[in-house]
Parts: C-alpha cells; structure tokens; sequence
C-alpha cells in the first residue's frame, strides 16, 4: 500500500522514571483500518496507546527517542494547546472499565454534551439523542437522564463509545473495551463498534489479550511481549503461520480438549436439593421486608466423585452466591448433603470439622491471599484447624508436599504474596484448599483473572489434581471455552434459575434452551 | 521477632523523613531521662555513706534519728544539721540537681517567684519551688499519662470497632447511635462534675477520660472490618473453619493496625493537650503535682515572672510539636503511595 498511514509510531520507546516500559515499538494504521495490538498484562500495549494521546503521568514518563505521527503532525513534539484540539476530535480513547472511566455525578446527556460544547461550541438535546441512537442505546430519551450507575456494563460502555464519537474522530482507540464485560454482550459492543467503523470510515486501534476478537475484528496484528512488538502482520498470515515462539504458545493456549472419562463406579458426594437464598429487600424508615430478590432459586444439583460440574451464567445469574451457600458461608434454604452429612442442619461449629472435605478457590488471586502472611502460614493455617496434633516437622511436610504438587518451589514458602504473579498465587490457593486433602473443591472464577497462556497451565494443573485425587470439581465460569475443556457435567444459570443441565458434551453440541444458544453463539463466534 | 520486609521497608522510608526521625530520638532521649527524674533531680541524695554503712534515700525513707537527728520523721538532708553531720561521718552523693518537685528553696535573695540564677536554672515559682525539677516531673506525668490514655483508648476502640464491623448488622447499628450520643457529651465539664465528686489522681483521671477518649479509632477500625469482611480471603478462612476470633486476629486486624498506628501519635497528642488543659484549669491533678498546665497556670497568674509563662510555653510546645513531626513521619512511611517506589 502507497496510501500515507494515518497514524504512524516510528521507533517509540516509553520510560517511568529510569525503566524502558516499551523499546522501540513502529507500527503503521492506514485510514478506516483496524490494527490490533495484542500481548497479556504488563507487555505495555496500554502504555503504548496512552502515550499516543499523550496521557501518560508526565514528567515521571518520558519518551527517550521516537516519533508519534498522525496526519504527518509528530504529536510526541505538540504543546499541551495543540494536542487537546487532537483529542476527541481526531483520535478518541473508549477505555476498559466504563463504570470508573464515566463520572458518577453526571447524567449521561451532560456527560456527552460536554464533548459537543468542546469540540464543536455548541450541542443539542437532537444531536445527543441521534448519538445514543446510533450507539443503539435502548430508549435513548429515558437514558439520557440517568446516572452510569443506573445502567448496566454494556449500557455503559455503549455510553462511552457514543462519547468517542461525538467529536468524530478519524481514529478510535479501545483499550480492551469488551473485557470487563459478559460474552453476549461483548458480542454485541464488538459488532457495534464494526458497524460504526464502516459508518464513519474510521481507523480502529484496538487494544486486547483476547485472540479471538483480533481474529473476528482486525486486518492487522502486532504482538506485545515484554514491552517489545515481536511480531506483525495481517492477521491472516500470523493466525496461519505464527512465525515467533511467544505468538505461537499465544494460539497454542486457546483451552482445548474435553474432561477426562470418569470412574465407572463413581458413587454421588454431595447432593443438592431445592437449594434458594433470598436477600429481602427492605424500605421506608423502619426497614420493613417488603419484598425479596432471588438470588438463588431452587436449584438442585448431584455431583459424584471426581466429576466436574461446570456451572456458566452471565454475571448477575447467582454463580457465586450458589457457591457461597452450598458451602454454608451465606444463609440458605434447601437440602445440601455431603456424603450423607445433612449439612443444612448443622450449627456453625458443628459444621467445623466437615470443612476440611469442601474448600473452595476464589477469583481474584490478589484478593485472596492475606497479604500480611507468608505462604508458610496461609498454606499451613487450615492444618492448624483440623489436624492440630500435627507437630512442626508434620506440618512443615505437608507444606513442602502440597508446594510441589501444584508446581511451586519449597523455598517459596518464606515469602509474601505481592511477590508473586497471578498465575502461582492462584497455585497457591490451590494449595491451601488441596492440604486438607478435600474430597470438593469450589472452583470460583479460578482462570477468569488470568492471561490465556496461564490459564492453560492452571488448568492442567486441575485436571492433574482430579485424576490423582479423585477430587470433584464445582467450577464456576462464564468462560463457557474453559468450561467445556474440564467439565463432565454443565448447568446454565439465569437470574438465579436453572435453565438447562446435562452432559457438558450434549449441551455445547446441542443447546436446547435459546438462552443457551444466545452464549454459546457469542461465546465462540462472537455474534448475537 | 523478625521484621517483615514491608516493615523494614517502612523504618527505612520512616529514617529518611529526617525531621520525625530526629524529633522521635530527641523524645525518646527526653522521655527516657526524665523516666528516671528521681536520680536526676531530688532533695534526697543518691547515696550516703554514713559511719560505714551505706544508704540510698532515693529508693528508702530513713528518719532522721539514723542520722544521729532527733526526730522520727523523715531526714531533710537540706537541713544545716544534719548535713553538717552526714559530711563529718561520711559522704553524699548528690543527684545533679539537688531539688525535688516540691522543694521550697528557702534561701532566695528575692521574693518568690525569683528570676533563674545559678542555683534555680529557669527561676523558682511562687511557691519557691524550683522550675526546671517541676518541669521535668511534669513532663514525665504528662507523657506517661498520654502513653497509658493512649494505650487504653486504642484497645478499647480497635476492639469496638472490629465487633462492629465484623458483626455489622444490629450491633453495629446500636452501637454506632450509643457512639453518636456519648460523643456528643461536653467531656471536659463531665471531667470537671465528675472531678468534684471524686477527689481526681492520676488513676481517676485516666480512668474518666478513658470513657471518653476511646471513640477516636472506632469509624477507622470499623470501617476497615466491614470492607475486609468480605474479601476473598476471609472468606477463604471461613470456609477452613476457622473460629471467628481468629479470622478476626490474624486476618483483618493487621489490615486495621496500619491506619491504628497512623493515628496514635496524634491521639497521644491530644491526651497531653487534654490533660494540660485540665489542669491550667485546677481541675486536673492533686494541688502540689508538678504538670505542664499547673505551670501554665502559675505564668498566667505571675505575669511579672516571664519566665514561668515562657518556660511552659516551650516546653508544651516542644512536647506537642516532637509528636506531631513523629506522627506525620509514620503516617508517610504507612502511605502505600509514597512507600511503593
């Protein structure tokens, strides 16, 4: 192509303080492209779009050498004056997280005018309804009132996206814009912005870790690792022919394969009848119950040894609420036996010495771990609970055991959490569960927090786990790629309510309940 | 005990704030000398060798028949007499300054409240007592009588406040409204009404502010216990049956123990302030205790006697300022914002 790029980052280098975050990064984006720039956390893609629109925490960043340029301009070389007139008009900015990047205090219809009174002096109550419509906003004239609290995440973002266009912008750029989201509506936002792309002829810098939205969106690719661009090209020939180590483990890491066959004898370990929890909702001065919200809803469910039941739902749908009561950490009606234990009528302490047969793993590997413990004593505290005969050498054993078993160093053991990456403090999570030798182990979210290439490996760490121990698995996803790589047995769950359960295998091939159909659709082709 | 490298990392970063560094020695070094006032400055010697056998008055009374005096009551080794005799048969060994809280320094050349001299370094009040021994009691009462406030307030609040927000629900909801009402009680005339019906010594004091002191850390420590209570890894310790003051111990206090340790200096503060206040106002301690506000007190009635005025001014300001330097020095060295680069 001979057509002069749009924007061009020539030999761009990013420094915080005296630490190069990015080396020496070129890339071009031809009018109404869409260029993907993919890498996992921390391989400085968001820096990298940062510093295009100059947002970076200057003078701490600093640019060492490179050039910015758009329209021929060198943006890295405008004054403050001359770059504000590029934002939101040329190039606009849609981030991840819609609900802290709009203000809380502003309907939506100040938040966009404000847009319009910068770039263009003046706005009106038609022009901001045209937006919302455009963004296809839901009853547009009702939603301009609201607050971004009073919309959902996919509202939101659609929000966020309509505030990006109002300047009309020659170049879009969406930093993960879909992650924080459910699938279907990730879908949906995706084929949103492609659509608007056609519209306006825009260029579309998109900014992901997800490979399956690089291939559904983008013509061109680059890959981040490490603060360096290892390779780039049409999307195309990188999916074919990955010509770098790192890409290739990227495509490799895509969850793959089925659960492993279960034991023909394998008898049931725990059983869940009519299981409900309700939140009462309560009003006026005195707090009377007016009413309830069902977050949990009947639900029964049978789980025998060494089974995995995978468990998906958008968020909202009572995933983690079903967890948190099955394990009797929140009150609950309904039947919850574990092997033959009736633990719905057991008292708090009673329940005490069952704990050890039923842990469970959280999402949030930096939230779950005590930051002020070292690994010795988070892995260690349950033995102190349940087998408090265990002398120090005992105990340090089964430490050192369980470290090994999901692939840690012993001499870890005298360290910190924050020392560690996402991926070995959820191995460590793990293994505080595994020490107590639990015949269930809950599986919150486990992978959710995670880069693909991590969550590969954690996974077959489970399955490793299952087949030694003949652990059973509850695991919770809404990630339906992992859930169907690990799971013998699925439910789906709306709003609280079981909507279709079965063999994983029958239910991915041949989804009966149209909300099931709706997921999986979006879940691997992206589409509503 | 072992540090961990947080901590270290925290006494590192505390150690470069040079002015809260060197203020927490400078109290320290005050603090630990005027801990041991009776050695420093005393009407009583340290040591007595008397016809061949020793005496230490500091730590014993000994009346004045020991001395070959002729009355049971206790030795006055200021009086001519009996040092004449103690000098004669042995010797003393005097503490630097050889004068007590409530010496009366019988020998001025001018009226009580005489201007420093030699003899009286920062002048004698009006009651001829020498300024500086009761600056130095007066300063140890009043910092001991902080630390112990202190101490007591900080316990009593993190364990309410923790109940609270650990439990949350009902209990926080009545406890916060009884916080609500009994802070809204004018503490100081409760101290000075309660002050008349009980003659106040330290105990009483501190156990009368106690009651009114402990509110300061309760909203911090509850709301750390509310936020903590749901993280994941509480609940992970739930699910390992942990009891419940475990998980409150040794998973959420440590959360609460950084903005606790943030706040004490200040709180420590405040008692000194309060109990100054108290007793320039003559509701504080006993009459005859040394303290920074019976000072005060004695410079705003002698204003012809600068000095008193001028050497309790400092020393409360000296006192007051070495703590806040030191509590903003700890407070920077707990920010995880400054602390992470």
């Amino acid at each position: 192509m001979t057509k002069n790029p749009l924007l061009s980052v020539e030999n761009l280098n990013i420094a915080f303080g005296d630490t190069l975050v990015v080396k020496e990064i070129s890339f071009d984006i031809q009018p109404g492209q869409t260029f993907a720039l993919v890498g996992e956390s921390g391989s400085g893609k968001s820096v990298s779009a940062l510093s295009i629109l100059k947002l970076l925490p200057y003078p701490f960043a600093s640019h060492p050498q490179g050039k910015i340029l758009f329209d021929n301009h060198d943006l890295l070389k405008s004054n403050d004056k001359e770059i504000r007139q590029v934002r939101g008009k040329r190039i606009s900015m849609v981030f991840q997280e819609p609900m802290t990047s709009l203000n809380p205090l502003h309907t939506v219809e100040k938040q966009i005018r404000e847009v319009f009174e910068l770039h263009s002096g003046t706005s009106s109550h038609t022009q901001i309804l045209d937006l919302l419509k455009l963004v296809q906003l839901k009853d547009p004239e009702q939603k301009c009132q609201a607050y971004p609290h009073q919309l959902s995440g996919g509202e939101r973002q659609r929000v966020m996206i309509a505030m990006a266009l109002a300047g009309q912008p020659d170049l879009l750029i969406a930093d993960e814009p879909t992650t924080a989201l459910d699938v279907t509506t990730q879908a949906e936002i995706l084929k949103l912005l492609s659509d608007l792309q056609k519209k306006f002829g825009m260029a579309l810098l998109l900014i992901t870790h997800d490979l399956g939205i690089v291939r559904k969106m983008a013509q061109k690719v680059a890959v981040m690792e490490k603060s360096v661009i290892v390779e780039a090209g049409t999307v195309k020939d990188i999916f074919i022919k990955p010509s770098h180590p790192y890409t290739q483990r990227l495509l490799s890491s895509e969850p793959q394969g089925t659960a492993d066959l279960l034991p023909k004898e394998s008898s049931i370990l725990m059983e869940v009848q009519n299981l409900s929890v309700h939140f009462p909702l309560k009003k006026g001065l005195f707090r009377r119950t007016t009413g309830y919200t069902k977050a949990v809803n009947e639900i029964s469910l049978s789980l025998r040894h060494a089974e995995t039941l995978g468990i998906v739902g958008e968020s909202g749908s009572g995933k983690t609420t079903l967890a948190l009561a099955i394990l009797r950490l929140i009150a609950s009606q309904g039947e919850i036996s574990l092997e033959g234990h009736r633990l719905d009528k057991l008292s708090s302490t009673e329940i005490r010495p069952l704990r050890k047969k039923m842990q469970i793993v959280f999402q949030d590997p930096f939230s779950s771990l005590s930051p002020r413990m070292t690994i010795e004593e988070i892995i260690g505290e349950g033995l102190e609970v349940h087998f408090p005969e265990l002398e120090t050498s005992g105990r340090t054993e089964r430490i050192m055991a369980v470290l090994r078993e999901v692939g840690l160093e012993e001499s870890m053991k005298t360290r910190y959490p924050h020392e560690f990456s996402g991926g070995q403090r959820q191995r460590i999570s793990i293994a505080r569960a595994l020490i107590l030798k639990p015949k269930l182990l809950i599986l919150d979210e486990p992978t959710s927090a995670l880069d693909r290439a991590i969550q590969a490996d954690i996974l077959q760490l489970l399955k490793k786990l299952q087949k030694e121990h003949a652990l059973s698995y509850l695991f919770i996803s809404h990630d339906l790629k992992i859930v169907r790589a690990i799971s013998h047995q699925v439910i789906v769950l709306k709003e609280g309510n079981v909507v279709e359960s079965g063999a994983c295998q029958e239910i991915f091939r041949n989804p009966q309940h149209p909300y099931t159909q709706r997921l999986l659709k979006a879940a691997f082709d992206m589409e509503t | 005990m072992a540090l961990s490298p947080l901590t270290r990392r925290r006494w590192q970063y505390f150690k470069t704030n040079r002015r809260g560094y060197i203020s927490l020695w400078i109290f320290c070094i005050l603090f630990f000398l005027t801990l041991g006032a009776e050695l420093i400055s005393n009407d009583n010697p340290l040591m007595i060798s008397y016809e061949g056998r020793w005496y230490f008055p500091v730590f014993k009374i000994y009346p004045e028949t020991t001395f070959g005096g002729d009355f049971e009551t206790e030795a006055d080794y200021r009086d001519p007499y009996i040092k004449e005799r103690l000098e004669t048969h042995g010797w003393i060994l005097w503490p630097p300054r050889r004068y007590s809280y409530s010496t009366v320094n019988y020998d001025l050349p001018v009226p009580a409240p005489s201007s420093p001299t030699w003899e009286n370094l920062l002048g004698t009040d009006d009651q001829g007592r020498d300024v500086l021994a009761r600056l130095i009691y007066g300063f140890r009462i009043s910092v001991l009588f902080g630390l112990v406030l202190t101490l007591g307030s900080s316990v009593i609040g993190v364990i309410a406040g923790g109940v609270q927000g650990y439990f949350g629900g009902k209990i926080d909801l009545f406890f916060q409204r009884f916080i609500e009402i009994w802070s809204g009680l004018p503490t100081l005339y409760l101290l000075i009404i309660l002050g008349s019906l009980v003659q106040p010594n330290f105990w009483w004091l501190l156990g009368l502010m106690l009651m009114f002191s402990w509110m300061a850390l309760v909203s911090l420590v509850r709301a750390e216990f509310l936020r903590a209570r749901n993280l994941d890894y509480v609940r992970a310790a739930r699910a390992l049956g942990l009891s419940t003051p475990k998980i409150m111990f040794r998973h959420i206090l440590p959360n609460a123990m950084v903005a606790t340790l943030t706040y004490l200096p200040f709180i420590l503060n405040s008692a000194i302030t309060t109990l100054t206040s108290l007793d320039f106002l003559g509701f504080g301690l006993p009459p005859g205790s040394p303290s920074l506000g019976e000072m005060l007190a004695q410079g705003k009635n002698n204003l012809q006697a600068p000095w008193l005025g001028l050497v309790s001014f400092f020393s409360v300001g000296l006192t007051l300022s070495l703590l806040i330097f030191v509590g903003e020095g700890v407070r920077d060295a707990f920010d995880p914002r400054k602390i992470r680069r």
